[in-house]
């Protein structure tokens, strides 16, 4: 990772940097509150880019590496953009039992691109969710936000194909 | 608050519950919200305009009711009618035909006369689907915060924890080490700081106790907490719930509010010397944080590595302080056991693991969702008489438990009770609670490469074995999977298993070649299949045939 630590701290115009600068006074600025801080910085501004990084490691006056190292150790922080769309497919036992993988393979064929990748016009960034806890409702997947279960191959395709707008 | 104020609310709770001639209960959980329970309020609020019936009704939004496969789920208190799969034509039947003309509407009606209630009982999951679960009047309408009001007002500390080790509790989170005696090792810890961590970083996939109780009945959990704290000798506690729970996450932050603001969380509680707070910690997609010594380290904002113990958390743990860990579900019997008595505990269950253990039944099974059912009960029961069997009658296979770290277990060992010590002698663990039914159309092998998989994805990469050892376990799987493998390649698989489990560091690598080996010692046949042909070579099941 190159980054110029000196230039692109100062000066901070970016009104979301005032949100996250909330979220670092609410934890006092203190290093244990590194996870939370990256759940906030993520949820102001949609991935962890390095700036950002920089930007929590000097507030938090912890070294560069560290932080790098806890954002790239949980699956939940995303160090990329993510597309207009997300399709989260759970990707649990009992998905995996009703038939989850036959959708995650059509999906990745349909759409050219592997689970945890975005596509190429940036409309839609495939995903595999360890479990979100709908075991009843399996196989089941988030798409924006919205949980939907019993999910089918047909079912599965149309709405991604809604959203390329096909 | 003082204890007679308490009481008081409960009173008035129930009084102006009481004013309402039907409660009209939605459940409000993932699964059901996800079917479409969310609009339900105002489908019924529209359903009431229509036939102009309205202010003896009160609607409540609950946890979860148990059948998730046959959701939206919809009771009708005081008679306690359930309904399934309620959508908006079903709500005007059950306004006009139930409520108006006392009616029921037997299409959609649910009979709790079935074995899937009927063999239930129910002690963690109580309140779960029958109080609204971010009104702490209605939880402490029933019984709520009696429990840690008895202990600040008539017990010391020691007396709890005699209480709790009487009751023959153990933990829930899969271990099974007796609560009692962790509380006092906890309690007998010199140092100036103690904390009590409960432990909801769930993340056996196929498993949804945890967040069911923490979305159903999260005071209970504070409440659980609490009472640790004051036994133990602690007076900050921290839940550490997984991101992908945001519902749950939501309810416990006001859950917390709400305590805090009535005094039964802060300080001076129910006018003692005890104060405690809690704090949440959100977890941000690791596995191995639900090992205790990971999470200690996630909580400090660290990468979530686990170290060697000794020495155990309850020495120390956080920042080095003495730390009393947790599952959700273990919290959870804390306050049952304090009212009713740890020699009622103790008469539920088997005499080794007392009590109730909460099951989440789920893959190709009829009836999935969320169970509670004593300790002891036959794997047989839970599987064809709650859970209904497979469906459109496919033949049963196995059901998986304790997830990535637990094992399969075939038809013929079904009538083992379901303890800790029965589950581990048929090669699987209780874990934290998931039941994943498979029938004929899972392949054995597929299925130890899923895992193997997980494992692979999930291991932190401290240690050697776990790291390396579960990486060759998968590319061994996948080599017999595709048809590539000798007999010799089954050979090296158990002995790396083998090898993999006696050295890793912690409990995601010493169990992650169980499904490998439950696998293997059931379904040896589906593996010697896929075996590239050798000459002279006799698979095993023939030879147990000439036997």
């Amino acid at each position: 990772m190159e980054i110029n630590t000196k230039t692109n701290i100062q000066p901070v115009i970016d009104p979301r940097f005032k949100l996250l600068d909330r979220s670092l006074t609410k934890h006092q600025n203190k290093g244990d509150a590194l996870i939370e801080v990256l759940h906030a910085a993520q949820g102001i501004f949609g991935y962890l880019d390095d700036e950002l990084l920089v930007y929590i490691a000097h507030k938090l006056k912890i070294p560069l590496s560290m932080i790098y190292g806890v954002a790239t150790f949980y699956h939940y922080f995303r160090l990329k953009p993510v597309g207009e769309h997300t399709f989260v497919l759970c990707t649990g036992t009992a998905c995996y039992v009703k038939g989850a993988d036959e959708i995650q393979k059509v999906l990745e064929h349909r759409c050219n691109v592997k689970f945890g990748e975005t596509t190429a016009d940036k409309k839609v960034s495939l995903i595999a969710a360890r479990c979100v806890g709908s075991c009843g409702l399996a196989p089941v997947a988030v798409l924006d936000e919205e949980v939907v279960g019993k999910l089918n191959t047909t079912d599965a395709i149309t709405r991604v194909e809604q959203w390329i707008g096909k | 608050m003082t204890v007679e104020e308490l009481k008081e609310l409960s009173q008035k709770e129930k009084a102006r519950q009481q004013k309402f001639k039907y409660r009209i209960l939605y459940c409000s959980a993932a699964g059901c919200v996800s079917c479409g329970s969310g609009s339900l309020k105002d489908i019924f609020k529209e359903a009431f305009k229509e036939n102009s019936f309205d202010k003896k009704c009160e609607l409540v939004g609950t946890g979860c009711m148990g059948l998730c496969g046959e959701g939206p789920l919809v009771k009708i208190l005081p008679d306690g009618t359930l309904y399934k799969k309620v959508d908006a034509s079903i709500v005007k039947k059950i306004v006009r035909d139930h409520l108006i003309n006392q009616q029921i509407v037997q299409e959609n009606v649910i009979e709790l006369s079935h074995p899937f209630f009927a063999s239930q009982q129910k002690i963690v999951l109580k309140n779960c689907g029958e109080i609204n679960a971010d009104s702490i009047e209605e939880y402490i309408a029933s019984d709520g915060y009696g429990a840690l009001a008895k202990v600040l007002t008539e017990q010391k500390p020691e007396e709890v924890i005699e209480e709790i080790r009487k009751s023959g509790l153990r933990g829930r989170g899969g271990a099974g080490y007796p609560t009692g005696l962790k509380w006092g090792i906890v309690r007998k810890a010199v140092s100036e700081r103690k904390f009590v961590i409960c432990n909801a970083d769930e993340g056996d996939p196929g498993a949804f106790m945890d967040r069911s109780i923490l979305e159903g009945d999260p005071h209970r959990i504070l409440e659980g907490m609490a009472i640790a704290g004051y036994a133990a000798g602690a007076s900050q506690g921290y839940i550490y719930v997984r991101a992908e729970y945001p519902l749950a996450i939501e309810r416990l932050k006001t859950a917390i509010k709400l305590a805090e603001r009535l005094g039964l969380l802060g300080n001076r509680i129910f006018e003692s010397n005890f104060n405690f707070r809690v704090d949440l910690r959100i977890g941000a997609g690791a596995f191995v944080c639900g090992e205790e010594t990971a999470l200690l380290r996630s909580i400090e904002g660290r990468r979530g590595r686990p170290r060697p113990r000794p020495p155990y958390p309850s020495e120390k743990g956080l920042w080095g302080m003495p730390t009393l860990i947790n599952n959700v579900e273990t919290f959870a019997n804390i306050a049952p056991i304090i009212i009713r008595s740890s020699e009622w505990f103790s008469k539920i269950g088997t005499p080794k693991s007392p009590g109730t253990k909460v099951f989440a039944l789920a893959g190709q099974i009829k009836n999935t969702g969320l169970i509670e059912v004593p300790m002891g009960i036959t794997l047989r029961k839970i599987v064809f008489d709650i859970g209904g069997g497979t469906p459109d009658g496919t033949e049963f296979k196995a059901v998986q438990t304790g997830g990535p770290s637990g094992g399969c277990i075939p038809i013929e060992h079904l009538d083992i009770q379901v303890d800790y010590e029965a589950l581990a002698t048929v090669g699987s663990m209780m874990g934290s609670g998931g039941m994943i039914v498979m029938d004929s159309t899972s392949k054995m092998v597929e299925v130890a490469k899923y895992f193997m998989e997980f494992s692979v994805d999930e291991s932190c990469g401290k240690c050697i074995p776990c790291r390396v050892g579960t990486k060759h376990i998968h590319s061994l799987l996948h080599k017999i999977s595709k048809k590539s493998a000798t007999i010799e390649d089954i050979q090296l698989l158990e002995e790396l298993c083998a090898m993999v489990k006696d050295t890793s560091l912690c409990g995601l690598g010493q169990s992650a070649p169980n499904p490998v080996f439950s696998t293997l010692r059931y379904f040896r046949h589906e593996y010697e299949k896929l075996l590239k042909p050798v000459e002279n070579y006799v698979p095993s099941s023939k030879i147990s045939n000439e036997k």
